[in-house]
């Protein structure tokens, strides 16, 4: 637990060492105010709720959490530094969560910046905060699960724009799933049951159900085995490719 | 403690390394040589728990590198080859960051971290980004990195590479004053430093052991070993007498037009009182004579030619 931490601390400190941090959390920001009253006409909806900004969520992070993700072991491999990492005594597993965490702490950091929103909707009517703190919560969760893919697609190569790559293309399959112009698609060429087990796959589904408030314990549990069964493939990977 | 038991590892095809084996006690500084390729990073790499080992088993310290990792890790200080760091931190970071993994906590991992400071002088770049550091500061932060927790095995990839001759100096007298009870290992491409730091020699190439002996048996491998070169000042007099003398196995022409070369029958001490009184009698114009340890250089290529 102590070695989670001390790595926690470096890999934290790292983000705000180079501009990744900033860069991140000013694009978040800005992006995230852009879609909420450009395109989410937060005010022109007379509705004192924080849904135009959630529902835009799996689209941002498609981009910016891969962007993200994509150093955290593409640059161990390339500078060499991961033969230090592995030599230190450190299980392979402490380093994984270490950086997870520190990245998902980033990504906690800019949601929490994102907080004057939350006294507008306050100050200009009486929204229900149970269901925006259930948002933050289901959009922290689902962060965390394009992280987990993210740094999965950065053990498996050396090339930081090559991980980029590879893990928006693998969390836009994972946004994509459960929206009806895939299900629609699907509709009569597979059986119910398959199309049913597609649809449960996709983030924006069990997404959907925490921003309408419901923090139900299967949604919760999908974030976190997708969490966990991501982060274990890039364990894998990390510990068969670290000397090539 | 180390002991390397009929280790083997495979690059698919490729065998990197082959079923090498050798034990190296404390107070042992091996300079590991071999040419490129030849295995040795392979090797430090396996000891280190960087590689797992195809076949063959390494013990550090009474640990088992593969079941006992982290203890094993514990006891060992690694430069790896090219020194990498984390570039974005500052040396007093990263070596801070290093003493909290080694678990060294305040008083004294404020006091190892000045020492280690003060031993590689790295004060003066303390609070700049490594990736901003010249070649031999960031050899000496990842030297520095090594020795923070006072490592029982230490273990350096060529530590001196891209050095100059004072920090190449100042790297070999760190590594001289490390107490007796260490055991260092030194992978080099540069002989002489074997012979300058350390006590034995393993030489390697295709993965295989050639040599295992102290820098002294390496230098009497040289046909050069006690040889006596005789350096005259002006135009080389006939020496063709000294062909005939007991002394003398062997006579070379030397490199230089105005010198000959003596390959002694048995030591160079013989020898020496010999060609003096020679010198004398045919009063030769001797400019200088002086007798040589050995050509490492020679040794090393006829070693590792036959692999």
């Amino acid at each position: 637990m102590d070695m989670i931490k001390i790595l926690f601390k470096r890999e934290f400190s790292s983000f705000f060492a180079t501009p990744v941090a900033y860069v991140f959390i000013g694009i978040f920001l800005v992006l995230s105010g852009v879609f909420t009253f450009y395109f989410g006409n937060l005010y022109e909806r007379g509705q004192a709720d924080l849904a135009p900004f959630f529902n835009f969520h799996p689209w941002l992070y498609l981009f910016l959490v891969p962007a993200m993700a994509m150093r955290t072991w593409s640059e161990e491999r390339k500078s060499g530094s991961i033969e230090l990492l592995m030599t230190l005594p450190i299980t392979p597993l402490q380093a994984m969560l270490g950086k997870f965490l520190a990245a998902w702490a980033v990504l906690a950091l800019a949601l929490a910046l994102t907080f004057p929103l939350w006294i507008t909707v306050n100050y200009l009517g009486a929204p229900d905060n149970g269901v925006i703190i259930a948002s933050y919560l289901g959009s922290w969760l689902m962060a965390g699960a394009f992280l987990a893919i993210g740094m999965c697609m950065s053990a498996m190569t050396k090339s930081q724009v090559i991980a980029f790559i590879l893990s928006v293309v693998v969390c836009f399959i994972f946004v994509l799933i459960g929206t009806p112009m895939v299900l629609n698609a699907l509709k009569g060429i597979v059986p119910a049951v398959i199309l049913d087990a597609v649809a449960s796959l996709s983030f924006v589904s069990h997404f959907q159900t925490l921003v309408k408030g419901v923090i139900s314990l299967q949604d919760v549990l999908y974030f976190v085995i997708a969490i966990a069964v991501w982060l274990q493939a890039g364990l894998v990977l990390i510990q068969q490719k670290k000397a090539d | 403690m180390i002991q390397i038991t009929n280790l083997t590892k495979q690059f698919g095809d490729f065998t990197a390394v082959d079923n090498l084996s050798f034990d190296i006690k404390p107070g042992d500084i091996v300079g590991f040589l071999g040419p490129n390729g030849a295995g040795k990073s392979t090797t430090m790499k396996m000891i280190t728990g960087f590689l797992e080992p195809s076949a063959g088993e390494i013990k550090v310290n009474g640990f088992n590198i593969d079941s006992h990792a982290l203890d094993a890790k514990k006891t060992i200080g690694y430069l790896p080859e090219g020194a990498p760091a984390y570039g974005d931190m500052t040396p007093a970071q990263f070596l801070s960051f290093i003493a909290d993994v080694r678990g060294l906590t305040g008083s004294e991992k404020t006091q190892r971290i000045k020492d280690v400071i003060a031993s590689v002088e790295l004060e003066s770049v303390l609070d700049r980004p490594i990736d901003n550091l010249s070649k031999g500061f960031k050899r000496r932060v990842g030297l520095a990195q090594a020795i923070i927790h006072d490592p029982k095995v230490l273990i350096l990839d060529e530590p001196t590479d891209g050095l100059d001759p004072n920090q190449k100096h100042q790297v070999r007298k760190l590594i001289e004053n490390l107490s007796k009870d260490k055991l260092v290992i030194i992978s080099t491409h540069i002989l002489e430093e074997v012979t300058a730091v350390c006590n034995r020699a393993v030489i390697i190439a295709g993965g295989k052991k050639l040599f295992d002996g102290t820098p002294l048996e390496l230098e009497a491998q040289s046909k050069y070993h006690q040889s006596i070169t005789l350096k005259f000042t002006e135009g080389k007099p006939d020496t063709s007498v000294l062909n005939a003398l007991s002394e003398v196995k062997e006579v070379l022409e030397s490199e230089d037009d105005n010198a000959v070369t003596l390959i002694p029958q048995n030591d160079a001490e013989s020898l020496f009182a010999v060609l003096f009184a020679k010198s004398q009698s045919e009063s030769w114009p001797v400019a200088a004579m002086f007798a040589e340890r050995g050509r490492l250089d020679d040794v090393f290529r006829s070693l590792t030619a036959q692999v």
